[in-house]
């Protein structure tokens, strides 16, 4: 048997070997995925591009648009002369944030009338826009504060004042980091993507080739054919974490708090299922096309449903059944937490016992599926 | 050559949804045979080849190889048995050599034993210049002369072989044939199915297939024996118009186009042949000759089997 399973491995690793741009293919893009998800992918917006329309034209109201200026939050872009410029900034894509004074705001101001500030934004990236009026209340917010001050200057708390004061501090991603949240994260996304689809191609392309079918007449069993064709793609997929994990903590300054042996375990049980998953999507596709299809169809709705992007507890119920059953949703808390918290087995047993039962279910639904697909 | 059968069949029913591919076929293959499945395309040669090689279990009935029962115990004669489907599975990014070594781990075949095997083999295939060049960049004729040589190289006693030549050029074809002559000798059991009539003559013994049965299962020399009437050929300008003036003529059985000369079966030759020319000459159609020919397997098949000639 093991002669049987070392010269699988070695038909694999010697195909793979032969593919001149196997290697490229296998590195280059997971590495380059996690540059852009470190530069690109950020919640944090900066550099808005803004329009600007003054009509008070006060030392009120370019004191408050300094204090936009200031932030590096906003680009002015255009100093609107006109309503009608504004629209057409927006509408246009020229602007995605509006800001606008109206006469009469530094009399207001001064009245204590309540000095209104009008604000419009391009609610077509909702995401955005949402980030862009958050700076925007906290800028009017200290804008108010340095007024107030400055109207009533002597006590440091006006009588009746009182003020709740908000200290705070996030635990394990002090300076919420952006890249510090996806890049564990991509670990998840990225092997997940390569090792169900190099599982599934390389199964499908022995069933189109017809070696499927001279092996099964050879005296090899169908488990030591399963065991040769996913253990490969298992220490690929381990090769997958151990290089983005290094990467992004050197690269990126990610800190790893936890124990790699934990990581390990996690890695282990969801490369388990992935393989499982691609060996499965095998045996439901006679060509490689099918395959591609069908690996398109479960990844997407996998990278969704996982957490990675959008937070679980704000899905519709029904769409939260679902990530109970996606493995990459309980990796990615696992990744998460052994980068970030640093916590150990004692906290992540729940997850990595999810894993462990949706890795066993995979591969036995799989295993079931491959051997009935042979007749 | 009477040493006890190889492979024994009794009622093989295997159907695919609603087609029956194969219904009630029966038969038994002695040891040193070279045993020919014979029929057109969709005859269920194919669906018979892969039961015996168990990677198809049959609907009812039952198949032993080499005595030991393959539905039961279908690991227990992948040792013994070698089969090689229409189109060998070769690995393309591999080498000859490479591919040889594959299938020879498969099989467990001690490594001593597997170079001496290889380097014969490849020479008998003419593929020896050949081995470090990948299997992909072969020919047609090479890839299954390759598949050949890593289906033997286990040394099987029954090798099932599935249109082994389909598609294969004239030389690749008589080396194959060469090789198979050899093994025979050394008291391999060869059991293979075939489109080409001129290749079941080579077997010997012969299973004429037809929509899933067998119909007939002999010699080529008895077969042809069997074939009711005689043979006339009739040569001429245009053999299709002989074809359209003879087909009820008093004592015809058959007619079968063969390129420019017209195999007609009747049941008495001497007395036929001046009759049929009068009827030609009648209608004006020139006839170069007729004589009485010896049958081919391809004749016994139409006037056994009928239907649609095959290739």
């Amino acid at each position: 048997m093991l002669d049987r399973l070392y010269v699988m491995f070695m038909k694999e690793f010697l195909e793979l070997k032969r593919d001149r741009w196997a290697i490229f293919r296998l590195v280059v893009p997971l590495i380059l995925q996690v540059v852009i998800y470190g530069y690109a992918a950020t919640f944090t917006i900066s550099h808005v591009a803004t329009t600007v329309l003054d009509l008070d034209h006060s030392s009120a109201s370019r004191a408050l648009l300094s204090r936009f200026y200031a932030t590096g939050r906003f680009n002015i872009v255009d100093m609107a002369a006109s309503q009608a410029q504004v629209t057409r900034d927006i509408d246009t894509g020229t602007a995605t944030v509006a800001i606008i004074i109206h006469a009469g705001f530094a009399r207001q101001l001064l009245n204590g009338q309540g000095a209104p500030l009008q604000v419009i934004v391009d609610g077509s990236n909702s995401n955005t826009a949402l980030i862009a009026l958050g700076y925007v209340s906290q800028i009017t917010a200290r804008f108010q504060a340095g007024a107030m001050a400055s109207a009533w200057p002597q006590p440091a708390t006006p009588p009746g004042g009182i003020t709740v004061s908000l200290e705070q501090r996030p635990w394990f991603n002090e300076g919420l980091n952006d890249v510090w949240f996806f890049i564990p994260g991509v670990i998840g996304t990225l092997t997940l993507m390569q090792v169900v689809s190099l599982t599934a191609f390389a199964v499908v392309r022995e069933r189109e080739l017809g070696t499927l079918e001279q092996i099964m007449v050879s005296p090899i069993r169908p488990f030591e054919f399963i065991l040769g064709k996913t253990v490969p793609f298992f220490l690929i997929g381990l090769g997958d974490v151990a290089l983005v994990t290094i990467f992004g903590t050197l690269w990126f300054d990610i800190p790893f708090a936890g124990n790699p042996l934990v990581l390990l375990l996690g890695a282990t049980l969801f490369l388990l299922a992935a393989v499982g998953l691609g060996l499965l999507l095998s045996t439901f596709s006679r060509t490689q096309q099918q395959a591609f299809a069908l690996n398109f169809f479960f990844i997407n709705p996998l990278f969704t449903l996982s957490g990675f992007a959008f937070p679980i507890a704000a899905m519709p119920r029904v769409l939260q059944w679902f990530t109970l059953i996606n493995p990459l949703r309980y990796f990615l808390v696992v990744v998460r937490a052994i980068f970030l918290k640093g916590v150990g087995l004692g906290a992540l047993w729940p997850d990595l016992a999810a894993l462990a039962a949706l890795a066993a279910g995979m591969l036995a639904i799989s295993i079931l599926r491959f051997r009935k697909s042979l007749d | 050559m009477n040493n006890g059968a190889a492979v024994i069949a009794q009622n093989l029913v295997r159907s695919f949804g609603a087609t029956a591919a194969v219904s009630d076929v029966s038969f038994s293959i002695q040891r040193g045979e070279i045993f020919g499945f014979a029929g057109p395309d969709g005859a269920g040669k194919t669906t018979v080849m892969r039961m015996l090689a168990g990677v198809l279990r049959p609907d009812s009935g039952g198949i032993a190889v080499e005595g030991i029962d393959v539905i039961a115990n279908p690991e227990g004669i992948k040792s013994l048995l070698s089969y090689m489907p229409q189109r060998f599975g070769l690995y393309e990014d591999l080498t000859v050599a490479e591919n040889i070594f594959f299938y020879a781990e498969l099989f467990s075949v001690p490594r001593k034993i597997r170079l001496a095997r290889a380097r014969e083999l490849l020479e008998a295939a003419g593929l020896s210049p050949f081995q470090k060049r990948l299997a992909g960049q072969l020919s047609g004729g090479m890839k299954q002369k390759l598949g050949l040589v890593c289906a033997l190289i286990h040394t099987p006693s029954v090798l099932l072989l599935d249109e082994p030549t389909t598609g294969v050029d004239p030389v690749s074809r008589r080396d194959f044939w060469a090789i198979l002559y050899n093994l025979r000798e050394s008291g391999v059991t060869i059991v293979l199915s075939t489109a080409y009539m001129d290749e079941a003559e080579r077997c010997s013994r012969l299973a004429l297939m037809d929509a899933g049965k067998i119909h007939y299962c002999d010699t080529p020399a008895r077969l042809k024996q069997a074939m009711p009437g005689m043979l006339l050929a009739i040569t001429a300008a245009d053999p299709r118009a002989v074809r359209a003036a003879l087909a009820d003529a008093p004592g015809v059985l058959g007619l079968l186009l063969m390129g420019d000369r017209v195999n007609v079966r009747v049941d008495d030759a001497a007395r036929r042949a001046p009759e049929l020319r009068a009827r030609l000459d009648a209608q004006n159609i020139a006839v170069t000759g007729i004589s009485r020919i010896e049958p081919a397997i391809e004749d016994v098949f139409v006037a056994l089997v009928g239907g649609g000639a095959p290739a």
